[in-house]
């Protein structure tokens, strides 16, 4: 009973604020299990804190120490400190460029600036950023955006017929220059190339939004979507383990999280019994609204099943939720038995009823695939079934921000328009991203097959995306002093492998994993030597660390 | 130097691993209701009507534009949850008659902030441009050929000419196989190199830091400091960001807090950029307006800051203080003293201050210069420069460049709290970061050709031949505008538009009204029907009770503003003799 009551709880991890980061253990004790009519209680403390004891906080940093005497001499303090910030941006957390990163940053500068570690360069296997890892750029869509920025190169003749016809056709859609809001060609190419995708599912291009990457596109929708006061709030649906920009935009906004929890045992299935008891626990606190889905998943690599899709899509229907899928990883799939199918074929598939009701949101960007171009951040967004004056909402809100740099709607647009069989491009294009997906299905099995080999680490076939999410096991003693030192053990275990092997991934507990198991994020971007390098550095690392432990023989236990 | 960066970053990533660690640890968080409580009444509080008579006058004119375009809202009361809304919309018939449930999404559960947002610049009357030039596209007959937007200062859809230099760079960047083109100049090639180094793997296609390229910040920082006269700037303290926009919405999040009449209150100008009565709609946050004095060239004025804060001290709690300089919509220059009485007054009031300076680099008129806030900040001695919150903004949207499409621009915070700054990283850091290619644009704005260099000349000329054309319409718009009987124009002193005021006789107020418009709506619209020019109204920005004004921008190429003056000459006049 009460193992399952701290289950439930635990999948309502809330967006609440925090009150005092920078002294753990008491906030720890005084923020959880508050009931209601505490409330005001905490609230006259918090406000009391805007005024008042300003002497708790301060470092002695020259700049902090600055409390300057203005006119009459009295003390003037900051106007925003810690305790003026805006408490939803105290709650957002990002673990991808959290800490250990930051870390990885300063590991860097220092080898550069001649110190000695037991490694000469730091491994970055954190992010999904495919160039900085040694992919090469698909050089179609490089010469289409080079093009496109400098117009001039339209007489050179070291450039593809088919290339420059598309430069010119974007420049026309801008208005002969690089701007426009979204370029109108883009999005009716983006329309075309999800008829495609999807076996001729219609797909209308004044449903597609260009953005800036998907993040952009998914922070929006959420926004919209954000409303109502205490049990009205909206619940937002979110897998565990989750891609933590979900976990930040919801703290941001203030929602209500509600964690489905992955079956690690079933190769990180989408269990549908599982989205109803999260469903049904969540609905005593707030008004679950939105479902969000990643297919295929980051960080744990699964690619759903159709049947899975459908039993998803049913339940969404059933229980009246936005569903937003995030199909970034569309085109990496590896795993010889599995494929990517879109939410909306699914959704067309499953018969009129689904298809003119269920409000879909399915994001795309140019930074994964085989593209890998994260830093022209581009991406789109095609919303089905959206209330027409809803959209005109979403229209007004996206102006705001102007438009997204036309250099990632080029990008996108050649993605979604590669050359054709008939066009001097395509050779080439078709090597090259045969080149890039073929590596990367070879280094998905390879860090599949080299940590499973390891003692106490345990892997999921990595059937798609970018990541390895391995389980580990962290010895009992291990554990305790991670907690001594008011740390996740896994965030501990990755801190130590980051300072005496240079690698850098990401402890598990940024993306939410089941209370007591423990694992990191792993990219397997690195070229395959290095990552073979890297697998042997994790290897040997996992197995002194369990020695270290005495623990090694409860490990081979434990994870078989 | 290094040392002091060197361990202001140790000690900022021990506390980061801190609180990580802390938030980490709580691995059970039930909601809290405290929180939502409390949110109910401060949505309560920030919907009543202001008791400042002059921030009720500006909801009052938004009301109008807002009943007009979704009356619908109001005629039924919002449902809290998806349940009522299949209860009151009941059930549906779509076209093939089956039957479906209501939506999850609508007007009546979306979040009440984004409807309460509004953005003149990109609204009503730029959608029905959008559908002229549509129609004009299928042969419709109009009384004009083409529709003219004069309406955002997007410079290169309006044939302003893109700096070869910069594209060169970008392009190589892009593409660097044209490193081997010995068509491209040596200087840019340089660039390109030293540019791709700073990027992982050597390519624009990774993501950078969430600040920004390292290099690219350094170069930012050199570039104030020259730009300053030597005022030291660090370049931790540069956030790049992905156009202007990005930056200001970001600090506002920051500095949006508290509950009921603590609730951030944020002094912004009238009239003002709307982007920032919409960052505000959207944080709930309470909108000081002060405003700025349109019979003195729209200069500002502290007593009028100190009238604006007084009366807004009763409802909430005004933390920031937000400047555009020079001035949009209004084309002001601020002069030196002037912005030395606003750092003075925001030191006294505590206030946070935000200088919106992305039109740095278009001054046009004699005798104005542009100050920044910074320089004279620090110029005002440590007892200013040693306290004073301040964040400035710039952009590469505007100036001689007018590259919007790329979305670049820079922040600098000074005095920022240590700690703050770590959370200000983490929240930009959710988003990766800004477009790279808007990076490289950004460095080689700050860091353009130099005199010895063969890109120096062709640089030099077309930057200056943009920058002389851009005076030269400014005069231009002033003139001519000030010739018609009813429109009276300050002079563009800098930026890139003009706000004249225009007389509305009553008789077409009258009828505004009766349509539910705001008159310069209604005006505008008139405007853009007969004549195809598109234009913004005052109301969009927020003016005075009573009076009536539009903006326009002033990059049309010199023949087609010409017309366009005339065509607005003569609308006004028929539009006066109509209704009077």
């Amino acid at each position: 009973m009460h193992r399952l009551q701290s289950l439930a709880n635990r999948s309502l991890i809330s967006g609440a604020f925090d009150q005092c980061p920078a002294l753990p253990r008491t906030s720890v004790k005084t923020s959880p299990k508050k009931s209601p009519c505490r409330v005001g209680v905490r609230r006259k403390s918090q406000e009391a804190s805007i005024d008042g004891p300003y002497g708790l906080k301060r470092y002695s940093t020259s700049e902090a120490t600055v409390a300057a005497t203005v006119g009459n001499g009295q003390i003037r303090e900051k106007t925003l400190t810690m305790e003026t910030l805006n408490p939803q941006v105290k709650a957002v957390e990002y673990a991808v460029r959290g800490p250990i990163v930051i870390k990885a940053g300063e590991i860097e500068r220092y080898l550069q600036e001649g110190g000695k570690k037991p490694f000469t360069e730091v491994i970055k296997a954190n992010i999904g950023d495919a160039h900085a890892m040694g992919q090469q750029p698909i050089t179609f869509l490089r010469q289409v955006v080079a093009l496109c920025t400098f117009p001039e190169l339209l007489d050179s003749p070291s450039f593809p017929k088919d290339a420059k016809w598309r430069a010119r056709r974007i420049l026309q859609s801008c208005g002969g220059q690089m701007l426009k809001h979204w370029v109108d060609c883009i999005r009716q190419d983006i329309a075309a190339y999800i008829e495609q995708r999807d076996q001729g599912v219609p797909a209308n291009w004044e449903n597609i939004f260009l953005t800036t990457g998907a993040s952009d596109g998914i922070v929006s929708i959420l926004r919209l979507l954000v409303s109502g006061q205490a049990h009205a709030r909206t619940g937002v649906m979110i897998p565990i383990p989750q891609y933590p920009l979900y976990s930040a935009a919801i703290a941001e906004m203030d929602a209500v999280q509600v964690n489905y929890y992955l079956d690690e045992d079933n190769c990180w299935a989408l269990d549908v019994h599982e989205l109803h008891r999260a469903y049904q626990t969540a609905k005593e606190h707030c008004q679950p609204r939105v479902l969000c889905i990643i297919n295929p998943g980051n960080p744990t690599g699964q690619v759903q099943s159709k049947k899975c899709i459908k039993d998803v899509l049913h339940f969404a229907y059933e229980e009246n939720l936005f569903v937003m899928a995030d199909e970034v990883y569309q085109d990496n799939v590896y795993a010889p038995d599995c494929q990517f199918h879109s939410f909306k074929k699914v959704l067309y598939e499953m018969g009129p009823e689904y298809f003119n009701s269920v409000e879909l949101a399915s994001f795309h960007s140019s930074s994964k695939g085989y593209t890998g171009e994260c830093g022209f951040r581009g991406g789109f967004m095609e919303i089905v079934n959206l209330d027409p004056e809803v959209k005109s909402q979403l229209v007004k809100m996206l102006s705001v921000r102007l438009c997204p740099p036309v250099t990632g709607q080029a990008a996108m647009d050649v993605i979604v328009n590669p050359p054709q069989p008939d066009e001097p491009s395509h050779g080439q294009f078709y090597k090259e991203k045969g080149l890039v997906l073929g590596a990367l299905a070879d280094k998905a099995k390879l860090t599949e097959h080299i940590l499973n080999a390891v003692p106490g680490i345990k892997c999921n076939p990595v059937q798609g995306a970018m990541y390895a999410f391995p389980r580990i096991f962290i010895p009992p003693r291990a554990v305790e002093e991670a907690q001594a030192l008011g740390m996740q053990p896994d965030m501990m275990y990755c801190l130590r492998l980051l300072e005496e092997t240079g690698i850098c991934v990401v402890p598990g507990s940024g993306f939410g994993q089941r209370e007591g198991s423990y694992h990191f994020r792993m990219t397997i971007l690195p070229s395959a030597e290095k990552l073979k390098v890297l697998l042997e550095k994790v290897h040997d690392f996992h197995i002194k660390f369990l020695n270290e432990y005495s623990a090694l023989d409860e490990a081979q236990r434990s994870v078989s | 130097m290094g040392f002091f960066c060197g361990t202001l970053l140790g000690r900022q990533t021990a506390s980061a691993v801190q609180s990580w660690c802390a938030r980490s640890t709580r691995l059970l968080r039930l909601k809290d209701f405290h929180n939502r409580c409390s949110r109910e009444e401060r949505e309560a509080c920030f919907l009543q009507p202001p008791t400042h008579p002059r921030a009720h006058t500006h909801t009052h004119t938004h009301t109008h534009t807002h009943t007009h375009t979704h009356t619908h809202t109001h005629t039924h009361t919002p449902p809290t949850t998806s349940a009522a809304v299949s209860i009151e919309e009941g059930e549906e018939m779509t076209e093939n008659s089956v039957v479906h449930r209501g939506k999850v999404l609508t007007l009546g559960t979306m979040n009440p902030s984004v409807k309460r947002v509004e953005y003149a610049v990109r609204g009503p009357i730029v959608q029905r441009a959008v559908q002229l030039e549509q129609e004009l596209k299928q042969g419709i007959q109009k009384p004009f050929t083409e529709v003219i937007k004069a309406n955002i200062g997007d410079c290169h859809a309006m044939g302003q000419q893109p700096i070869t230099f910069f594209r060169q760079v970008l392009a190589l960047c892009c593409y660097p196989d044209l490193l081997e083109d010995n068509r491209f100049p040596e200087d840019t090639k340089t660039r390109a190199r030293r540019i791709l180094q700073a990027c992982g793997g050597g390519s624009l296609g990774s993501y950078s830091a969430s600040q920004g390229i390292e290099i690219v910040r350094q170069d930012v920082a050199r570039y104030i400091e020259k730009r300053d006269g030597g005022i030291p700037c660090n370049p931790d303290n540069i956030y790049l960001t992905t156009g202007a926009s990005d930056g200001i919405t970001t600090m506002l999040k920051l500095l949006v807090s508290g509950e009921g009449s603590s609730r951030t209150g944020v002094m912004i100008s009238i009239p003002q950029y709307p982007l920032y009565s919409a960052a505000l709609a959207e944080l709930s946050a309470v909108q000081i307006s002060y405003y700025l004095d349109e019979e003195n060239c729209w200069s500002l004025a502290v007593g009028e800051l100190q009238h604006a804060l007084e009366a807004a001290r009763q409802y909430c709690r005004p933390r920031v203080l937000c400047i555009i300089n020079p001035g949009n919509p209004t084309g002001q220059v601020q002069s030196r003293q002037c912005i030395e009485d606003v750092i003075k007054f925001a030191a006294e009031q505590n206030l946070f201050l935000m200088a919106d300076e992305v039109y740095q680099d278009n001054v046009y008129a004699d005798g104005c210069r542009f100050h920044s806030f910074k320089k004279v900040l620090f110029e005002m001695g440590s007892k200013y420069s040693d306290q004073v919150e301040l964040v400035s903004f710039h952009s590469t949207s505007k100036c001689y460049m007018g590259e919007c499409g790329f979305r670049a621009g820079y922040m600098e915070v000074v005095n920022m709290d240590p700690e703050v700054k770590v959370q200000l990283t983490k929240l930009v850091s959710v988003r990766l970061c800004p477009p790279v290619p808007g990076q490289v644009l950004l460095d080689l704005v700050v860091n353009p050709p130099l005199p010895e260099e063969p890109s120096y000349r062709t640089f030099f000329e077309e930057r200056s031949a943009t920058l002389a054309m851009l005076a030269e319409k400014a005069r231009m718009t002033q003139q001519i505008l000030n010739e018609v009987p009813g429109i009276t124009c300050n002079p563009v002193q800098g930026a890139m538009y003009t706000f004249p005021r225009i007389q509305l006789p009553p008789k077409a107020i009258a009828q505004a009204k009766e349509k539910g418009q705001a008159p310069d709506m209604f005006y505008c619209m008139k405007l853009l029907e007969e004549t195809g020019i598109c234009l913004v109204p005052g109301s969009g920005f927020g003016q005075r009770d009573g009076t009536y004004h539009f903006r326009m921008t002033i990059l049309p190429p010199t023949d087609k503003l010409k017309i366009v003056l005339a065509k607005i000459k003569e609308f006004h006049q028929s539009f006066t003799e109509q209704y009077s």
